[in-house]
C-alpha cells in the first residue's frame, strides 16, 4: 500500500483510471447482471413448452416451502453440515502436524495435499466409482476373499454421496488450516508445555482459537459449495439421493424445465450464500496459491 | 488415554493420522491410474498390462475434439484472465476511489460464489440476450472465475513491491503507462505467470458452469467425462483420468519451481 502518497496517485490516476473499466464491467455484466436477472426470471412464470413468461408471482417461492423441496434443502444443508464436520476432524491433526514438521518434510506432504487438490474433483469421484461399483474393486475383493457370495451395493446410497463429498472437498479443508496453523508461533506451545499444558489442552486453548481464521476459510471453501454441488450427489447417488443442486439444475437442463422456479431456487441458495459469505470473509482469511 | 498425554504420543498420534489421511486421498487415485493399464474391462482382477485404453482415447474423435475445446478455452482464458487480473490488480492498488471497497468485494465475490449459480445465472443471460452456446460462452463464463484468481495473487505481489519503483519512473518522465509496462510488469512477471498457470488450471478442470454454458459441439473434456462416469466404468475413462492426473502432478511441481525462483535472491 502507498503511504501518503495520495496526491500525486490521485493526479496520475485521473489518466489511467479509465482502465478500471473494463475490470469493473466485467463485473458488472457476467455477475452483477446475471445474478440479477436470477432474480427477476425467478418471479415470473412458465408456459406449456417451458418458456419463461413474465408475470409478477410469487408462485414459485410458495413451491421453495413445499415439504418436497425443503426435504430436499434440509438434506442438502445436513449432507454439507456432515461433510464439513468430517473434514474437520479429518484435516486438523493434519493440517497441525504439517505445520509441525521440518521444511523439507513439509514441501513433501504439502505436495501430497497439493495433488488431490488439483485434480479435478471429477476424476476423483470417478475414481471411487471404479472402488464401489458392483463389479467394482471393492465387491470384487470381498468376493474373492469369500466374505460376500453376491455383490454388495455401495454405490447410490447416502453414504457413498457424503464418502464422495468429503473426499472431494478435503483437501479445501486442509489447506486453509494449514496456512493458519503454520502462523501459531512455536514459542507459545512451549511456553504452554513449560507451564505444565498437556498437548490436548494446548491443542484446545492455543491452537484452536489461533486457528480460527483458517478454520473460518476452509468452512466457507466447503460448507457451501457442498450444498450446491450436484455432481457428485448425481455420480454416487445415482436418482436416489438427489440434492439441492440437483433439482436446480433439473430445471433449467433437466427434464423439470422450469427455469423460474430453478431461479426461485437459486435465489434462495444464493442469499444462504451471502449470508455465510458476509459473516465468514470478515473472519477467514483466505490465502491462495 | 494417560500415555496420549506425552508430547512425543501425541506426535506420533497426529503423524499417524496424518499418513492415514494421505493414504486416503491418494489410494482412489493410484487404483484408478493402475486399472487405466488393466487389459480387463472390468476393475476387480488384474489380467495384464495394456496402453489399449490410451490408444482408444487417440481414435475417439468426441474425446480429440473435447480435448481440443478444453485446450482452447484455457488457454483463451487463461490470456484474457491474466490481462484483466493484472491491470485490475495493478490499478486498485494504486487507486484510491470511492466504491473501491465494493469493487474489491465484487472481485471475490465469483471465487466464493457457489459455481452452480454462477453457471445458471450465466446461462439465463445468454438466453435473454439470445446469445448462442459456444466457445465464446465457455469462455466468458471461464473468465469470469479464472481472473480473480490473476487478480488476488498478482495483487499479493504488488504489496511486497517497493513504491518507489515506480515513483522513480514517474520522476524520471514515464507516463503511468509506460512505468507498468518497463518497471511494474517486469516485476510482476513470477505472480503473473502463477496467475496464468492458476487460471489455465481452473479452466481445464472446471465442469459445473463449463455445465450450464457450453453447447454440445463446445464440450469441454470434463463435460465428456463427467457424460462417461455417468453411464459407469469404463477403462478409457481410467486412462484420460490418468491423464488428468499427469497433468495436476505437472501444474503443482511447475508451481513449485515457480515459488523457488520467485523467492530466490532475483525475486524481490
Amino acid at each position: 500500500m502507498r503511504s501518503g502518497a495520495a496526491t500525486p496517485t490521485r493526479a496520475s490516476g485521473s489518466r489511467t483510471g479509465w482502465l478500471l473499466l473494463p475490470l469493473a464491467g466485467w463485473l458488472v455484466a457476467f455477475v452483477l447482471a446475471p445474478a440479477l436477472i436470477l432474480l427477476v426470471i425467478s418471479f415470473a412464470t412458465r408456459d406449456d413448452l417451458g418458456r419463461v413468461v413474465f408475470a409478477f408471482s410469487l408462485e414459485n417461492y410458495g413451491r421453495v416451502f413445499d415439504p418436497v423441496y425443503l426435504g430436499i434443502f434440509a438434506r442438502s444443508v445436513g449432507y454439507a453440515a456432515l461433510t464439513t464436520v468430517l473434514c474437520i476432524a479429518l484435516a486438523y491433526p493434519v493440517a497441525w502436524h504439517i505445520a509441525r514438521l521440518g521444511a523439507p518434510w513439509r514441501q513433501r506432504l504439502l505436495l501430497l495435499v497439493m495433488i488431490p487438490f488439483w485434480t479435478s474433483f471429477l476424476i476423483r469421484t470417478y475414481a471411487w466409482i471404479t472402488i464401489l461399483k458392483q463389479e467394482g474393486l471393492l465387491n470384487g475383493v470381498l468376493r474373492h476373499a469369500g466374505l460376500i457370495a453376491a455383490p454388495l451395493e455401495f454405490l447410490y446410497t447416502p453414504g457413498a454421496v457424503v464418502l464422495g463429498l468429503v473426499y472431494a472437498y478435503l483437501p479445501f479443508m486442509i489447506l486453509p488450516l494449514y496456512a493458519s496453523a503454520e502462523k501459531v508461533e512455536p514459542s507459545l506451545i512451549e511456553a504452554a508445555h513449560d507451564l505444565g499444558c498437556g498437548p490436548w489442552r494446548t491443542f484446545a486453548t492455543i491452537v484452536l482459537p489461533l486457528t480460527r481464521p483458517g478454520l473460518a476459510a476452509g468452512v466457507m471453501m466447503v460448507f457451501v459449495p457442498a450444498i450446491g454441488m450436484f455432481a457428485i450427489s448425481d455420480l454416487m447417488g445415482g436418482a436416489r439421493v438427489p440434492m439441492l443442486g440437483n433439482v436446480i439444475q433439473d430445471q433449467f437442463v433437466g427434464q423439470a424445465r422450469d427455469k423460474p422456479f430453478g431461479a426461485a431456487l437459486g435465489v434462495v441458495f444464493l442469499l444462504l450464500f451471502l449470508v455465510s459469505y458476509a459473516l465468514l470473509r470478515r473472519r477467514a482469511e483466505v490465502r491462495l496459491g | 488415554m494417560r500415555w496420549l498425554s506425552s508430547p512425543r504420543c501425541f506426535r506420533f498420534a497426529t503423524g499417524s493420522w496424518t499418513a492415514l489421511v494421505l493414504a486416503f486421498l491418494h489410494l482412489p487415485i493410484v487404483v484408478l491410474v493402475a486399472y487405466s493399464f488393466n487389459t480387463s474391462r472390468l476393475n476387480v482382477r488384474w489380467e495384464g498390462f495394456t496402453l489399449r485404453w490410451y490408444a482408444e482415447i487417440w481414435s475417439s474423435p468426441v474425446l480429440l475434439r473435447a480435448a481440443v475445446n478444453s485446450l482452447v478455452v484455457a488457454v483463451l482464458t487463461a490470456v484474457i484472465s491474466v490481462v484483466l487480473g493484472t491491470l485490475g490488480a495493478w490499478l486498485l492498488h494504486r487507486h484510491r476511489f470511492r466504491g473501491r471497497r465494493w469493487l474489491e468485494a465484487l472481485v471475490g465475490l465469483p471465487i466464493a460464489m457457489p459455481e452452480i449459480i454462477l453457471g445458471v445465472s450465466l446461462l439465463l443471460l445468454f438466453s435473454t440476450l439470445a446469445v448462442p452456446l459456444g466457445h465464446g460462452t465457455v469462455v466468458v463464463a471461464h473468465v469470469t472465475f479464472c481472473f480473480p484468481f490473476v487478480l488476488l495473487t498478482v495483487r499479493a505481489r504488488l504489496q511486497g513491491l517497493d513504491p518507489a519503483l515506480e515513483e522513480a519512473a514517474l520522476d524520471l518522465g514515464a507516463t503511468p503507462l509506460r512505468a507498468f509496462w518497463l518497471v511494474i510488469a517486469p516485476a510482476l512477471r513470477p505472480a503473473i505467470t502463477a496467475g496464468a498457470l492458476l487460471a489455465f488450471t481452473l479452466s481445464l478442470d472446471e465442469v459445473i458452469v463449463t455445465y450450464f454454458t457450453a453447447s454440445p459441439g463446445a464440450a469441454t473434456l470434463p463435460l465428456r467425462i463427467f457424460g462417461l462416469a455417468r453411464v459407469g466404468l469404463n477403462p478409457m475413462l481410467n486412462a484420460l483420468s490418468t491423464l488428468f492426473v499427469g497433468a495436476a502432478v505437472l501444474a503443482v511441481l511447475l508451481a513449485r519451481d515457480q515459488r523457488r525462483t520467485s523467492s530466490g535472491p532475483a525475486g524481490v
